[in-house]
């Protein structure tokens, strides 16, 4: 099914924020909902939004390649984005993702053998003062976990786990 | 001090509509659409607001730049809060957010937009569908929507998120990237109250800066200006993190010094050790050295250049003795370096050369050679970009290498 026709509402929805001749704008909101299913967007998906709002696909994958959110490589279910900037580093973020990475047997990048849990490390998030701390990026959007530890982290992933299992 | 901004701090639950309501919200607004459209802007001009995003320009002058020849008229709100040591608009727009929007919609009333536009960072996914209840729910109450009040005017407020690029906050990378376009900043001129998003006069503001507009419009340019400095008026919220006891936001005066808000406020430095360092603007500050006059100083957009830094957008990052500064800038380099929009060559390279150099510097690889070449790249970098990031990158390095050369001398 393409994308029109998986969420012909919501894309309305989405257009209607922008004037009729620059529906363009609604790239990004399209990109995410693209990406909902799989957690990457595959070339299927810029097809449609290249129809739906008459660009080119070439166009369409420099702004996946642009923006970080946007993946076109499949990883885990969930991707666990543990902030190391100046503010998180100076607060031990670090020294908590690399504990945490020992205890999942992952370097940061690598997915979990169950291929749920991909661990990555990223930019400034917007949280320094409530490091240790990360985002995890799913199909339910994004979602902020701040004063970490490694083991609070783990006791998340073992609910992942239990959420995905009964999904399943 | 009572709050004027993190005003959820003195009035629990203030992000539901009736008791936001109940304690004067929506007054400024009301008060707003009977007045003619150059007072509010007037208003907002004589407060002597400045922009809080980290440029501190004026913002009334701002909104009296917009081209009337030209429609329609857009204002879009800065809520791509990217710069490391900053997360002041997280908490407004989680805690207050009808002030933030009350502010938007009196700076659309002002300069005539019909609709306003949120761009937040892809990341503040949970904060946008926040914000789209509550712009529901201001709808329902009859404060957005067709004809406010019973007035003529309208207003629809849509929110707009990223996707994880810190340039966006530069404002024309900002509309490039609403527009549907990688993230690029523009050539400037034209400004966007002349060409902004679609090419039509746009005034783009930070989150901050429209939720400080409810207060002067209620209470008048005068009231406003007993807060602060005469240059810098108002309260400002000093986001501080690092090394410091107590990290969190602080809404003071503007003209608050280092001392108080890190020793006071955020209970000083942990495990006994001593302050080395301010970076005042985050990750694009230059470092201050942390001497009694840095620390006497007045937070203000006059006063911190006097001891090599910025205010920008009130980041304050603090270190200590036992941080080596070329780690430290090893990892603003390293930020700048995936951050870099890859526009302008000089920052594109810069960023990518100062990244080797200091890490080849960090990890005992470098020599004194590589320390100069590292001033010398950085220097180069400086006036030959569009935008400020390429500027921002050389702020900590050069800084750094001059002011505390002994921390590079111990690791080559």
């Amino acid at each position: 099914m393409s994308l029109a026709e998986k969420y012909p509402q919501e894309i309305e929805k989405v257009l209607a924020k922008y004037p009729p001749e620059h529906k363009r704008s609604a790239v990004m909101a399209l990109l995410f909902m693209a990406q909902r299913e799989e957690g990457y967007i595959n070339k299927q998906d810029k097809v449609d939004i290249a129809k739906i709002l008459d660009m080119t696909t070439t166009e369409i994958s420099a702004i996946v390649g642009f923006y970080s959110l946007y993946h076109d490589k499949k990883a885990g279910q969930y991707r666990i984005q543990v902030c190391t900037d100046i503010g998180c580093a100076l607060r031990g973020a670090d020294q908590y993702l690399a504990d945490l990475c020992e205890k999942l047997d992952v370097k940061p990048g690598e997915t979990t053998d169950d291929g749920l849990v991909t661990i990555e490390e990223v930019k400034c998030l917007a949280a320094c003062d409530k490091a240790p701390m990360f985002q995890v990026q799913s199909n339910n959007g994004i979602k902020y976990h701040e004063q970490m530890t490694v083991d609070t982290t783990l006791e998340l992933i073992e609910a992942l786990r239990k959420d995905a299992k009964e999904a399943k | 001090m009572k709050y004027m901004l993190l005003r959820h701090r003195d009035v629990p639950n203030i992000n539901q509509i009736d008791i936001y309501q109940k304690n004067g919200g929506f007054d400024a607004l009301k008060k707003a659409i009977k007045m003619k459209t150059d007072d509010v802007t007037n208003e907002v001009k004589e407060a002597g607001l400045r922009g809080r995003g980290g440029a501190g320009f004026p913002a009334g002058v701002k909104w009296s730049f917009m081209d009337n020849n030209n429609w329609p008229h857009y204002v879009v709100a800065n809520a791509d809060e990217s710069e490391p040591g900053t997360f002041k608009d997280r908490e407004i727009m989680e805690s207050n957010p009808f002030q933030f929007l009350e502010g938007i919609a009196i700076c659309s009333y002002a300069v005539g937009a019909n609709a306003a536009y949120i761009y937040l960072r892809g990341e503040f996914w949970e904060v946008a569908h926040f914000l789209d209840e509550k712009i529901e729910e201001m709808e329902k109450a009859g404060f957005l929507g067709d004809k406010i009040q019973g007035t003529d005017y309208s207003l629809k407020i849509y929110t707009h998120l990223g996707a994880g690029a810190y340039i966006c906050g530069e404002e024309t990378a900002m509309l490039e990237s609403m527009e549907g376009k990688r993230g690029q900043p523009r050539v400037r001129p034209p400004f966007p109250p002349s060409q902004g998003l679609y090419n039509k006069p746009t005034v783009v503001n930070n989150v901050e800066t429209l939720t400080s507009v409810p207060y002067i419009i209620n209470n008048g340019a005068k009231e406003y200006r007993k807060f602060g400095t005469d240059k810098s008026p108002g309260t400002k919220i000093f986001s501080l993190s690092g090394n410091v006891n107590k990290p969190g936001n602080y809404e003071l005066p503007l003209g608050t010094t280092f001392r108080e808000l890190i020793f006071e406020h955020g209970g000083g430095i942990p495990n006994g050790n001593t302050i080395k360092a301010i970076m005042p603007a985050g990750a694009s500050s230059s470092m201050v050295v942390a001497n009694d006059e840095a620390l006497d100083t007045p937070m203000d957009y006059e006063s911190v250049p006097n001891v090599g830094g910025d205010l920008g957008s009130a980041s304050v990052i603090v270190v200590d003795d036992s941080i080596s500064l070329d780690w430290l800038i090893n990892k603003t380099v390293s930020f700048f370096e995936h951050e870099s929009c890859g526009k302008c060559t000089p920052c594109r390279e810069g960023a990518y050369w100062m990244k080797q150099l200091t890490s080849r510097i960090h990890n005992g690889e470098g020599t004194q050679d590589d320390v100069e070449l590292l001033k010398s790249v950085a220097t180069q970098i400086r006036g030959t970009t569009l935008c400020a990031l390429g500027e921002f990158s050389t702020m900590a390095v050069v800084s750094s290498i001059e002011r505390f050369p002994e921390d590079f001398e111990a690791k080559v």
